[in-house]
């Protein structure tokens, strides 16, 4: 299934006039009404809207068609907004942002996902042949207040929130702020950024960075190749190897966590197995690498002819870089492949690591008995299928 | 839709490039063997490597992707490539910043066994002129204790150092209270034939986790022909120390070294059967060393470096095959290599490492009160040669012992990093310096390299396991799993 995370309003209503939109938290009826002032009660019924009514709830999220007679009672005072019933999955917890004057509203964050990111720019000084993201050169800063609203609504009990973008360190003084405000309000949350590394080639970003001190962050920096014309012809940048390289040396030699991404597509597959040993020898200090299998989504779909390759054809070399990996110490991880197309040799490394809103299962999977354990594959954008998708027998 | 740039726009012409530190060494008619500054190999042909060095390479035509990888070459403005050379080197030296980390108490030269390669020159009697003294050892502490690495070694040397174990007690209860004074941790070794060892040994081991380490040359009728001892039972009292220890202190407080003689050359299956039959869980083929005894009795020149590496690559071959059927076993001498070859680990094995480890690596304390800046060195003093006495417990600190001119002259004229052959020499990232053995067999701390059964030991092994690796999968598999743990 693929969860629909933005969308249109049908309805919103008696929000602050003086502002063009909104961070709120839905609450189920359950809890105290307007424990802050984004609380929304979540209405699915004209029952629960008089439950709600009697609690003293001033401020409604309703869902679904059962609720539209209520709408006609207005009243001073009452903030209602109104969401089809595409949206049910919303729950207690959640996070929304809306616009006011357009209704368009995107979920930010849902409590019961492992999955939760907040896209931090839509900017990016890469440019990146697969980008599930595509970039876009917009003056998008007021993401970063939405980001400041959320944090304090965040449930403190949150294991891990992801960091994305666009670059998320293009404007780097106000993201640094970001990380200090989670270290601040939410200090069991791990956080994980993931951006292209190549601002911390500079020291003064590194430093801030550190400067930090978040108790449990990492950054997770994609690398393509051991060699640099490749890397930059992925991320379509000159240059880009060079900076993220000594990013990396950079965040490590102060310490700080780094993680390894290398997405694998017909421009860094073939040489996986010489990547994974380059990374070994070169880069054996950094605390996680993650091969991971390509969203045919974005930039991936416009290129396609150059980026397709079907896992079974570099399911050796990636087996013998995951070996190569271990060996040398390095803690790694496959993401987003289906353990039907891996060597049994790599499954204990192979996570499930598709986001639950845009994860889903072919009919054939219905008959494999690692289906429990297997990533599945994405359902979003365009789905590929690699000619090894089989159910694994007992 | 965006428009996306091919490759050729991302590529660097050669007056972009540079080449970056690199050795070579012709290993076959049209083949080279080339390492970066840090000892990564790769194989280029003649033409290869013609083109490399003249920079005529593109992007796209493989030889570049291949340099590029091998940090051979780099872009002239980027800094990332020299930065990781400059990490991993820095790891790679690292053992530096753990000066003299290894003190050995030489506590009596006296042995109960006779055995005719003792590189230390061994005494029978007069118990008074060749056992170390309390106040000598006391004396020895000092200095072990001044010297900068967070955590030292004591290890016991004879003779037999169990033959003086009264003060094997007294010096390690001494040095476990200067411990947590200081907060300087302190293991112990001690290195003994086990022919003493008794209960009251073993209880006082397990007390003060102190390892065990002893020799093993073989089956029975070899060791016994090699170690000769009163009642001919060395074999018999090894082997049955080495079970005791293992089942009293634990299976990996026992460790065994084998010494090569004339006679093992053509045994080393049956050597290496022995270590596997007592449940060792490797060996380490070691050559006689040029010291001592092994002079005198004329032991060492019984078999040259030609030999002893036919013996040395048939006994790596055998553990191999032991560990394809199965069983987990490991030659330790390739073990330091293969660390050194395929990780940053810094190693800091005395034969392995440039500078040397003589003073820096270790101090040896002899028990008339001299002191050595390693064991080799103390072994030529019994034969007459004192060129590594630093001085004597009674005058000298750690200061002054390390900063002597004998050993600053040794270990700065004996660099590979700098030395004629060595400084080019395509394993040089891997090698070491070894100025007592250049000392000992050419008078000279650096040596000619070409004639130094050091240099062609090492060329030979670390080629043999270079050809393993690329040439036969299985078996570098196993070799692989023995770098760096």
């Amino acid at each position: 299934m693929t969860l629909q995370l933005f969308g249109t309003a049908t309805h919103c209503v008696g929000l602050n006039s003086g502002r063009d939109r909104s961070v709120i938290r839905l609450r189920t009826l359950e809890n105290c009404p307007g424990e802050t002032a984004s609380d929304f009660a979540v209405v699915r019924t004209p029952t629960e809207f008089d439950r709600a009514k009697s609690a003293n709830w001033k401020s409604f999220f309703f869902i679904g068609d059962e609720t539209g007679e209520c709408l006609l009672e207005p009243e001073i005072g009452r903030r209602i907004i109104s969401v089809s019933s595409q949206f049910d999955y919303l729950a207690d917890g959640d996070i929304v942002g809306i616009r006011h004057g357009s209704r368009r509203f995107r979920t930010l964050f849902r409590r019961n996902s492992r999955h939760n990111s907040f896209l931090v720019t839509e900017r990016c000084n890469n440019y990146c042949l697969m980008c599930s993201q595509p970039p876009k050169d917009i003056d998008d800063n007021w993401i970063l207040d939405e980001i400041r609203e959320s944090l304090p609504l965040v449930d403190p009990s949150t294991r891990s929130l992801t960091f994305t973008g666009g670059e998320p360190l293009t404007d780097w003084r106000d993201f640094v702020t970001v990380l200090a405000r989670c270290r601040d309000q939410l200090p069991q949350t791990a956080v994980q950024v993931l951006t292209n590394g190549r601002a911390f080639s500079d020291s003064e970003i590194v430093d801030a960075w550190r400067g930090v001190n978040h108790p449990d962050l990492i950054a997770a920096i994609p690398v393509y190749s051991s060699v640099d014309h490749i890397h930059d012809h992925v991320v379509q940048a000159k240059g880009a190897f060079d900076e993220t390289i000594l990013g990396i040396l950079k965040l490590k030699d102060r310490g700080q966590r780094a993680e390894i991404r290398v997405v694998l597509h017909a421009l860094t597959a073939p040489t996986i197995s010489e990547t994974c040993r380059w990374i070994a020898r070169n880069l054996p200090f950094v605390d996680h690498v993650a091969l991971m299998g390509l969203e045919n989504t974005g930039f991936a779909i416009a290129n396609d002819a150059l980026l397709w390759i079907d896992p079974m054809d570099y399911r050796d070399g990636l087996a013998e870089g995951v070996d190569g990996l271990i060996a040398a110490g390095v803690n790694v991880s496959v993401y987003n492949l289906p353990r039907c197309v891996l060597e049994p040799s790599v499954w204990p490394r192979a996570v499930q690591s598709i986001s639950d809103w845009k994860n889903g299962y072919v009919e054939e999977c219905g008959r494999c008995i690692e289906k429990d354990r297997c990533s599945g594959l994405f359902t979003s954008g365009r789905p590929r299928l690699s000619r090894g998708v089989r159910a694994v027998a007992p | 839709m965006a428009r996306f740039l091919s490759p050729e726009a991302f590529g660097a012409s050669s007056e972009a490039m540079s080449l970056l530190p690199l050795n070579l060494e012709r290993i076959g008619t049209n083949e080279y063997l080339v390492s970066n500054m840090v000892g990564d190999f790769i194989r280029l042909t003649g033409d290869e490597i013609n083109k490399l060095v003249d920079l005529r390479m593109i992007p796209g035509d493989g030889l570049y992707e291949k340099a590029y990888a091998a940090h051979l070459i780099t872009g002239v403005n980027q800094k990332a490539q020299r930065q990781v050379l400059a990490a991993r080197l820095r790891s790679r030296m690292s053992f530096l910043g753990q000066v003299t980390p290894l003190h050995i108490f030489v506590v009596t030269l006296r042995c109960e066994h006779s055995c005719p390669y003792c590189q230390v020159s061994r005494q029978s009697t007069d118990r008074s002129r060749f056992d170390m003294s309390e106040e000598t050892a006391h004396r020895a502490l000092d200095i072990a204790f001044e010297s900068h690495a967070s955590r030292i070694k004591i290890e016991f040397q004879g003779g037999e150092p169990l033959l003086n174990f009264g003060l094997i007690k007294t010096i390690v209860s001494a040095a476990r209270r200067r411990s947590e004074i200081v907060g300087k941790g302190v293991d112990f070794v001690i290195a003994s034939n086990l022919a003493l060892l008794d209960d009251a040994v073993l209880e006082f081991c397990k007390s003060n986790e102190i390892l065990l380490s002893t020799s093993l040359d073989g089956p029975a009728e070899l060791h016994n022909k090699n170690r000769p001892r009163p009642g001919g039972n060395s074999y018999e009292l090894a082997v049955a120390g080495i079970r005791r220890a293992k089942e009293v202190l634990g299976p990996d407080r026992v460790g065994a070294l084998m010494t090569t003689t004339e006679a093992s050359l053509d045994r080393v299956d049956d050597i290496i059967e022995e270590y596997l039959n007592l449940g060792l869980d490797g060996i380490f083929l070691r050559p006689l060393s040029p010291f001592g005894f092994a002079i005198k009795t004329k032991q060492y020149q019984r078999y040259d470096a030609g030999n002893w590496l036919r013996f040395y690559e048939k006994g790596l071959r055998r553990v191999l095959e032991i560990n394809r059927k199965g069983t987990p076993f490991r030659e330790f001498y390739a073990s330091l290599i293969l660390t050194r070859m395929l990780t940053d680990k810094p190693i800091g094995y005395v034969d392995l490492r440039s500078p040397a480890g003589i003073g820096i690596g270790a101090l040896v304390y002899n028990y008339d009160g001299s002191v050595f800046a390693s064991d080799e060195g103390r072994m030529l003093a019994e034969t007459g040669d004192n060129s590594f006495r630093l001085g004597h417990v009674t005058d000298d600190n750690y200061k002054s012992l390390v900063l002597s001119d004998k050993l600053v002259e040794a270990i700065s004229s004996s660099l590979t990093q700098c030395a004629p052959e060595c400084s080019t020499c395509v394993f040089e990232s891997h090698c070491g310096a070894d100025p007592v053995y250049h000392h000992a067999t050419q008078g000279d701390a650096l040596g000619i390299k070409p004639l130094s059964a050091f240099c062609s030991r090492q060329k030979r092994i670390m080629r043999l396991l270079l050809d393993i690796l690329d040439n036969s999968p299985a078996d570098a598999a196993i070799l692989r799993r023995w770098a760096g743990s």
